[in-house]
């Protein structure tokens, strides 16, 4: 009778996804407790985000990928309203106006455009059925293009990249020419000395920064000279859960939350990272398999652009932490200390999970 | 329906061959990762994890405790003790004057100390730590302890503190230590010791403490310890214990130094005493002198304005740096060269008219005694201080000769003394003038040069060590304050042995004509015959006088119509006793007026304490004029002048 109603509980659960969230989740509260200086409240409150961002996930992965069709395009325009509210009447904190009151607390309309962008998108791309043409996909770069200029004025580049980005999966998916691709990369690069040419010095000096952190090792540098220096002496099998000397003596920046890859690093080494590597790729491939298994356009060009999303996540992050990516503010998923990050990824398996687990209802 | 399914068909087919295109790309840059992982974790490791153990351990100094300077009795003239400073480091500091102000709510802070930090805030560089507040007792320290988290970029150290407990006796001596600048820096940098003093905040800046830095200092210790980014220590990884510097001991004794100053009372002036066996400096003393204590941690400029602009010069180290004309003292050693030159030699005598003129000139170099001494032999010309003897024989010497001897005992180059800063003094010559002047020589000059007066100057250390290597029969040994160096590691001391720096051949016959001529000198019948009195023991000794300002041919020489300032120095030479010395001093009184009465006394009550342990009996005269109106009543006229 229990087990039964477990059944039914969960029955839009993937296991197999579920597992690997747990198991992640379960690295980040290590991991955590060991950056936060052994704060178990750091821990706890972590916990809390995650129990809200799987309730979240239940809920979402309860909805059939029908209902979220209809609801896509109606959550991209609240979400292009409020980013446009958020450059009126947003609060500004550390320079960038990303924040935006709405009485009882501050949300950041950016987050949500992370699940609206891919999901209006396949929706337009899902109403096109067929081979979708040029025309298509040029309306398509616009409803693209808008919110994700919007974001970078905050300025928040980071994001609006990864937004962007999240977009562009859902172009590609759905067929973008490979001469476009090609073209638009060739193009890119060709005004690349041009831009460049434009910046002022300081400008340039930056960018500079940013690619060669040595530049400026005690000001914008830092950060990532004492990552690397973080998962470098990790060595092949870390110094040991709780001894990591530059993440236990302060020397890590940020180490809770955008650099906390650089504590896992340096406490579990380089097997730690093949897993964490092994771990992300699990999902990866998990959440590919879900998408080409999909039965509608739009399940299949949102469960792709929310996994490869996630891809693009994880690999900017631990990029940027280990030097081969400059700086942006990105935490690294499921790990990084952080509610709204964390429900909006448990959002996105939510997403998986549904369209994974509504194909036989449709197909009935 | 069947080109629809197809087309169905057709669209996964080419969304698969996509995802698998996606899914590519996804390993490729997972791959990418991993070889960046291997890279900085397998590879580069040895790189890394040097990087972060330097990161986290870093090596603190232990600064060592400073040798003591304590004198030949073992009475202490410097040490340490701890106390608690609060110290700001401006980088850490967002507002520096609203902290000062906030900390001033909790300790006090007198506008002397804000002074002070303003001070060594512009001498130094912002993130260096620079105490706004020392000597906190323990109720401050403890206040602030509480409310140290309100303070970033404040911190509150245990420190040793320099601590002179005689204060301003024998000051110029001792000297001081204060905060390392940067010209100490680059001297540092230069003898290669600027590692050892890593932590030091302080250094020798005078006297011994500077001379024997090398010795006082000790050897810095240092403690490997893990720090985190904000350099706060999490604990102890291994220590390397500091080598406490050693003591000195002083070959002076702080009693003798004290009637020595005493007996200056508000004079200014200059006493060097030197036991002409071992060249041991048994007294040093130069009046005005100063509290070094003011300099330990930085003198306010209220105090340094009043030593340095007093017209008493308190900070000069007379000893050392004054320069006076040596008088009628410089002239048992133009004796000395006349002699042995062969020139003058008993029973050779003069008559002395009162002056002395030079052949083919009308101008009278004048002797003190207008109506002259009469027949004076040599041995009398050094006891009643005849300058018309002094005058002929400086001419029949010349002035080269004349020169080329007495350097032998000192004059005019240094002694090689330790404390630094000493002063050649000037012994002219023809040579000198020219290069000086661009002007010849003129005979009427070497005359003077006879008498000491003229260009000739010297400092009273070269005064005493002339006298010292008179009395050791021209045997000059090198002086010197310290007479141990002790070991407080091992508890071994280091003796500085006795040097002798030069021997001068000169003829016994010729000493013992100079020698008794100074000895009767404090005889009945000598310029200083009250210094003699009484004293039981035999003092040879020479007295001087020398001018301020120049009187002019026919003028009299009024002492009291002239401002204090302007009178003639006093000087005074002895060695004592006189069969066998023990001591051999120099005394200079400025503005003091004669030797014999002014200097004299003093180095009475010097020998009297260290010959025969007798202290003074009756209270120094404390001003000036009262001094000479009481010694003019009672001393023969001889003594009056010189």
């Amino acid at each position: 009778m229990i087990s039964k109603l477990l059944q039914h509980l969960f029955k839009h659960i993937d296991a197999f996804l579920m597992a690997c969230l747990f198991f992640a989740m379960l690295i980040s509260l290590f991991v955590l407790y060991s950056a936060s200086g052994q704060s178990i409240e750091r821990v706890y409150s972590q916990a809390i985000n995650m129990l809200v961002a799987l309730s979240v996930m239940w809920v979402v992965a309860n909805i059939s990928p029908q209902k979220l069709e209809r609801v896509a395009l109606l959550l991209y325009v609240v979400g292009v309203l409020l980013l446009i509210a958020v450059a009126l009447f947003g609060s500004i904190s550390h320079g960038a106006r990303r924040w935006l009151n709405i009485g009882f607390t501050q949300i950041q309309p950016s987050e949500l455009m992370r699940i609206a962008m891919p999901m209006m998108l396949a929706w337009y791309f899902s109403t096109r059925e067929g081979k979708p043409n040029a025309v298509n996909f040029i309306i398509a770069g616009m409803l693209l293009m808008a919110p994700v200029a919007l974001i970078m004025k905050q300025p928040d580049l980071g994001t609006a990249l990864l937004i962007a980005s999240s977009g562009f999966y859902v172009l590609f998916l759905a067929g973008l020419s490979w001469k476009f691709l090609v073209g638009a990369l060739v193009s890119l690069m060709a005004l690349m000395p041009a831009f460049w040419s434009m910046l002022h010095d300081y400008q340039r000096k930056r960018i500079e920064i940013l690619f060669d952190p040595t530049q400026d090792p005690l000001g914008a540098g830092y950060h990532t000279i004492q990552a690397i220096i973080a998962i470098g002496s990790g060595g092949a099998s870390g110094k040991g859960w709780l001894n990591g000397t530059q993440t236990q003596l302060d020397f890590l920046p940020e180490r809770t939350t955008d650099f906390i890859f650089a504590v896992f690093s340096e406490e579990f080494g380089f097997l730690g990272n093949m897993l964490l590597l092994g771990l992300f790729s699990v999902i990866i491939i998990r959440g590919l398999m879900i998408a080409s298994q999909a039965q509608s356009t739009f399940s299949r060009l949102l469960a792709g652009s929310i996994t490869l999303n996630f891809f693009s996540y994880a690999f900017v992050n631990m990029g940027m932490v280990s030097g081969i990516l400059p700086v942006v503010g990105v935490p690294l998923p499921l790990i990084s200390y952080g509610g709204t990050s964390m429900v909006t990824l448990c959002l996105g398996f939510g997403i998986l999970m549904s369209i994974h687990t509504h194909k036989n209802l449709v197909a009935n | 329906m069947g080109a629809e399914l197809k087309n169905h068909l057709h669209e996964q087919y080419y969304f698969k061959l996509r995802l698998g295109f996606a899914g590519l790309a996804v390993f490729c840059l997972f791959s990418a990762l991993a070889f960046r992982f291997s890279y900085l974790q397998i590879k580069q490791y040895n790189h890394y994890q040097t990087l972060a153990e330097n990161n986290r351990i870093s090596l603190v100094p232990i600064i060592p405790n400073r040798g003591l300077i304590v004198d030949k009795n073992g009475v202490v003239l410097a040490h340490n003790f701890f106390a608690y400073t609060l110290e700001i480091t401006p980088a850490k500091v967002y507002n520096l004057e609203e902290t000062i102000t906030e900390i001033g709510k909790l300790v006090e802070i007198s506008s002397v100390d804000r002074k002070r930090f303003k001070k060594f805030r512009e001498q130094s560089h912002n993130f260096e730590s620079i105490p706004i507040r020392t000597h906190l007792n323990e109720v401050e320290a403890a206040k602030f302890a509480v409310n140290h988290y309100r303070f970033p970029g404040v911190e509150i150290k245990s420190r040793l503190f320099r601590h002179y407990p005689l204060g301003k006796l024998g000051s110029h001596m001792v000297g001081y230590i204060g905060r390392i600048n940067d010209k100490d820096l680059v001297n540092l940098e230069a003898s290669g010791d600027l590692s050892n003093y890593k932590g030091s905040d302080h250094i020798g800046k005078s006297g011994l403490e500077q001379y024997y830095e090398k010795h006082l200092h000790g050897i810095t210790g240092f403690q490997q310890v893990e720090i985190d980014a904000d350099g706060h220590a999490v604990r102890v990884l291994s220590s390397n214990p500091p080598i406490p510097g050693n003591n000195i001991v002083l070959s002076a004794d702080s009693k003798l130094q004290e009637i020595a100053e005493t007996a200056f009372g508000e004079r200014r002036g200059a006493m060097v005493a030197i036991n002409p066996k071992t060249g041991e400096v048994l007294s040093y003393v130069s009046q005005p002198t100063f509290d070094p204590n003011l300099f330990v941690d930085g003198i306010d400029s209220e105090n340094w304005k009043a030593l340095n602009e007093s017209l008493d010069k308190p900070l000069i180290n007379r000893p050392l740096r004054g320069v006076y004309p040596p008088g009628s003292t410089f002239k048992p050693f133009v004796a000395m060269a006349g002699l042995e030159a062969g020139k003058r030699e008993p029973p050779y005598s003069i008559h002395d008219p009162g002056f002395f003129t030079l052949p083919g000139s009308s101008h009278r170099y004048r002797d003190w005694k207008p109506s002259g001494h009469g027949s004076v032999d040599m041995q009398k010309a050094i006891t009643i201080s005849c300058d018309t003897f002094f005058y002929g024989l400086a001419m029949e010497l010349g002035i080269e000769n004349l020169a080329a001897f007495v350097r032998h005992f000192g004059f005019g180059r240094k002694s090689d003394f330790d404390i630094k800063g000493e002063i050649e003094g000037l012994l002219p010559t023809p040579e000198w003038k020219k290069r000086r002047f661009k002007q010849p020589w003129y005979p009427g000059e070497t005359v003077i040069v006879g008498i000491g007066q003229g260009y000739t100057l010297v400092t009273p250390l070269q005064l005493a060590q002339a006298t010292a290597i008179l009395a050791n029969n021209g045997v000059a040994m090198r002086p010197h304050l310290v007479s141990q160096i002790q070991n407080t590691q091992s508890g071994k001391n280091q003796i500085v042995a006795p040097f002798i720096q030069d021997k001068i051949e000169l003829n016994p016959n010729n000493i013992a004509i100079v020698k008794q001529g100074m000895m009767d000198v404090t005889l009945p019948g000598g310029t200083a015959a009250s210094v003699g009195a009484n004293a039981g023991y035999a003092i040879a000794a020479k007295t001087g006088t020398a001018q301020v300002i120049g009187i002019k041919q026919n003028e009299k020489y009024n002492e009291h119509g002239i401002d204090e300032r302007h009178r003639d120095h006093a000087l005074f030479i002895a060695y004592a006793p006189a069969e066998d010395p023990k001591i051999a001093l120099a005394v200079i009184v400025e503005n003091g007026g004669h030797g014999g009465s002014a200097a004299g006394p003093i180095a009475r009550k010097v020998m009297d304490y260290y010959l025969l342990g007798k202290l003074p009996a009756t209270e120094p005269v404390k001003e000036n004029k009262k001094s000479n109106g009481n010694t003019a009543a009672t001393v023969p006229e001889e003594e009056l002048h010189d």
